[in-house]
C-alpha cells in the first residue's frame, strides 16, 4: 500500500480523484500532500471557499464521525488536523481576499487555569472550516479578557472550554458576569471540554453543550440562523 | 513488579482479603463483623494495601478497577456501579477510593445514588497533596503535568502510547507545548522512580519537580472509615 500512494501524482488526478485523494491523505494526516492538493486545486480555478469546504471540511468531518465512533483516536485526528491546518494556512489569506460567506463571529479560549487546548484548538478551526470568523484567545482566559474580547470584536458567540473538573465551575462565572453586565443574551454561549456534560451547561447557563467539535459547529449554525430568523421578524 | 502494573492498568484486581489482623497499639478497632469494600483505581492497589497492612486495618478488602479507566472516565461511573452491585450483599460498607476523575461530578452523583461514599477531591493527585493545598497550589501551578509512583511506573501505558508519541512524536508540542513542569509526587522515596520520571520530564520536555508527598489524605480517610 506504501508504495503505491508514493506512486500517485497529485497533479496528474482529474478533480474527482484529486479530492478523493485528499481526503484519504487528510485522513492519514499528511499535511505535505494536503497543501500540495490545495495548491493543485487553487490553480486549476477552485474558489478558495470551494477548496475548503468540499476538499478539506469534507475530509476532517469523515475524520470527527470515526473519532466519535471509537474508529479513530486522539493522535489520529491532531495529525489529520495538522493537515487541515496546513491547507487552512493557504487558504485564509485567500478566503478573505474573494469575500467568501461569513456565517458570524465566536471568541473562543480555554477557560481560567486551563492549558488544555486540543479541543479548543480543533473547534476554532472546524467554526472556520464552516465560514464562522474565529478570534482565538488561547488558553487560561479571565473573565474579563472573553467579555472585553467579546464587545471590542462584536462577535454573536462565545466559545468556552475547559478540561478539568476544578477549572469547568469558571464557565459559570463568567456567564454570571454577562448577565450583570445586562449582555448575556446579546451573546450565544456554547461550552465544551471532556468531562462536561448537557446538564452541566444546562445548570450554568450556557446555551448549549457541544461535545465534539462537529456538534459545535452544527449547533452555531443553528443558533444564527435562529437568530437571524428573529430578527427578520422583528 | 511491571507484570502486576500491566495487570493493574488493564484488569484492576478482584477483591482481596485482608491478611489477619495484627492489632498494633494504634490499630483501630473496627465494629465487630463489619467488613468494608475499599472499591478502587487500580492505579492506587499499592498504596491502598500498603496504608491497610500498615495499620493493621484487616476489616477491609480491595478490590481494584482498571486503572485505564482514567483515559477514558466516563465509563467510570457504570463501572464502580456494576461492583457495587455485585459485592454489596457480602459486605457492610464499601467506599469508592477514586477522585472525581474527570467524571465531571457524574462519579459523585452515581455515588450518591449508590448509597456508598468516596473520597473527596478531584483526583488522585490532590489527595496525595493534600486537597486543600492542592486547590491552593493549583492555582500557582497549573501549568504542572502530575505523576504518581503509580503512572511512573506505567508512564508508557497512560502516555506514550495512548497519546502516540512512541508513534508520532512530532505530537509532543501539541499535547504539551502549554505546559512547564512535570512533578513527581512520590508516595514512596524511591531513587529509581525518581530517575525514572525525570528521564519522562525530558520525554515531554519540560522541567523536573519532584515532591515526597507520602500518601496524603488517602491515609487518613482509610484510617477513618
Amino acid at each position: 500500500m506504501a508504495d503505491e500512494e508514493e506512486d500517485i501524482i497529485l497533479s496528474e488526478l482529474n478533480d474527482e480523484e484529486l479530492v478523493q485523494q485528499m481526503f484519504d491523505d487528510l485522513y492519514d494526516g499528511l499535511r505535505e500532500e494536503i497543501e500540495e492538493g490545495v495548491n493543485i486545486l487553487l490553480e486549476r480555478g477552485w474558489e478558495p471557499y470551494r477548496v475548503l469546504t468540499e476538499a478539506l471540511v469534507g475530509a476532517m468531518t469523515i475524520v470527527g464521525n470515526d473519532f466519535r465512533d471509537g474508529i479513530l483516536f486522539v493522535p489520529e485526528v491532531l495529525l489529520a488536523a495538522n493537515a487541515m491546518k496546513g491547507g487552512m494556512a493557504i487558504l485564509k489569506p485567500l478566503l478573505v481576499e474573494t469575500g467568501a460567506p461569513r456565517m458570524g463571529k465566536m471568541v473562543i479560549g480555554t477557560v481560567k487555569g486551563d492549558i488544555h487546548d486540543i479541543g479548543k484548538n480543533l473547534v476554532a478551526m472546524m467554526m472556520e472550516g464552516a465560514g464562522f470568523e474565529v478570534v482565538d484567545l488561547g488558553i487560561n482566559n479571565a473573565a474579563d479578557a472573553y467579555i472585553d474580547a467579546l464587545i471590542a470584536e462584536e462577535a454573536d458567540i462565545l466559545g468556552m472550554s475547559a478540561l478539568l473538573t476544578t477549572t469547568m465551575p469558571y464557565m459559570k462565572t463568567v456567564i454570571d458576569q454577562l448577565a450583570e453586565k445586562g449582555i448575556r443574551d446579546d451573546y450565544i454561549v456554547l461550552v465544551g471540554g471532556a468531562p462536561l456534560n448537557e446538564e452541566f451547561g444546562k445548570a450554568i447557563g450556557a446555551d448549549a453543550y457541544c461535545r465534539d467539535a462537529a456538534v459545535a459547529v452544527e449547533t452555531a449554525k443553528d443558533f444564527i440562523s435562529r437568530k437571524h430568523n428573529q430578527m427578520a421578524a422583528g | 513488579m511491571s507484570s502486576e502494573d500491566d495487570r493493574l492498568t488493564i484488569h484492576g484486581m478482584g477483591p482481596e482479603t485482608a491478611p489477619a489482623p495484627t492489632l498494633g497499639p494504634d490499630a483501630p478497632s473496627p465494629s465487630p463483623g463489619q467488613r468494608v469494600l475499599l472499591l478502587a483505581c487500580g492505579a492506587l492497589a499499592r498504596e491502598i494495601l500498603a496504608i491497610r497492612d500498615q495499620a493493621g486495618l484487616s476489616h477491609m478488602d480491595l478490590m481494584c478497577l482498571p486503572a485505564i479507566l482514567h483515559n477514558s472516565p466516563q465509563k467510570i461511573p457504570d463501572a464502580v456501579a456494576e461492583a457495587v452491585a455485585r459485592h454489596r450483599d457480602a459486605y457492610d460498607r464499601i467506599f469508592v477510593v477514586y477522585g472525581d476523575c474527570g467524571t465531571g461530578g457524574l462519579l459523585q452523583a452515581r455515588c450518591e445514588e449508590l448509597g456508598v461514599e468516596m473520597m473527596p477531591g478531584p483526583h488522585c493527585y490532590a489527595f496525595f497533596e493534600g486537597v486543600p493545598r492542592f486547590a491552593e497550589i493549583q492555582e500557582q501551578e497549573f501549568t504542572a503535568f502530575y505523576l504518581t509512583d503509580f503512572l511512573v511506573r506505567q508512564f508508557d501505558a497512560f502516555v506514550t502510547r495512548p497519546l502516540g508519541l512512541d508513534r508520532h512524536p512530532e505530537l509532543r508540542e501539541m499535547y504539551f507545548g502549554n505546559y512547564e513542569k512535570l512533578v513527581y509526587q512520590a508516595q514512596t522515596d524511591d531513587a529509581d522512580l525518581d530517575a525514572k520520571a525525570r528521564d519522562c520530564a525530558a520525554f515531554l520536555g519540560l522541567a523536573y519537580e519532584r515532591r515526597l508527598t507520602g500518601y496524603g489524605d488517602l491515609e487518613r480517610e482509610l484510617r477513618a472509615l
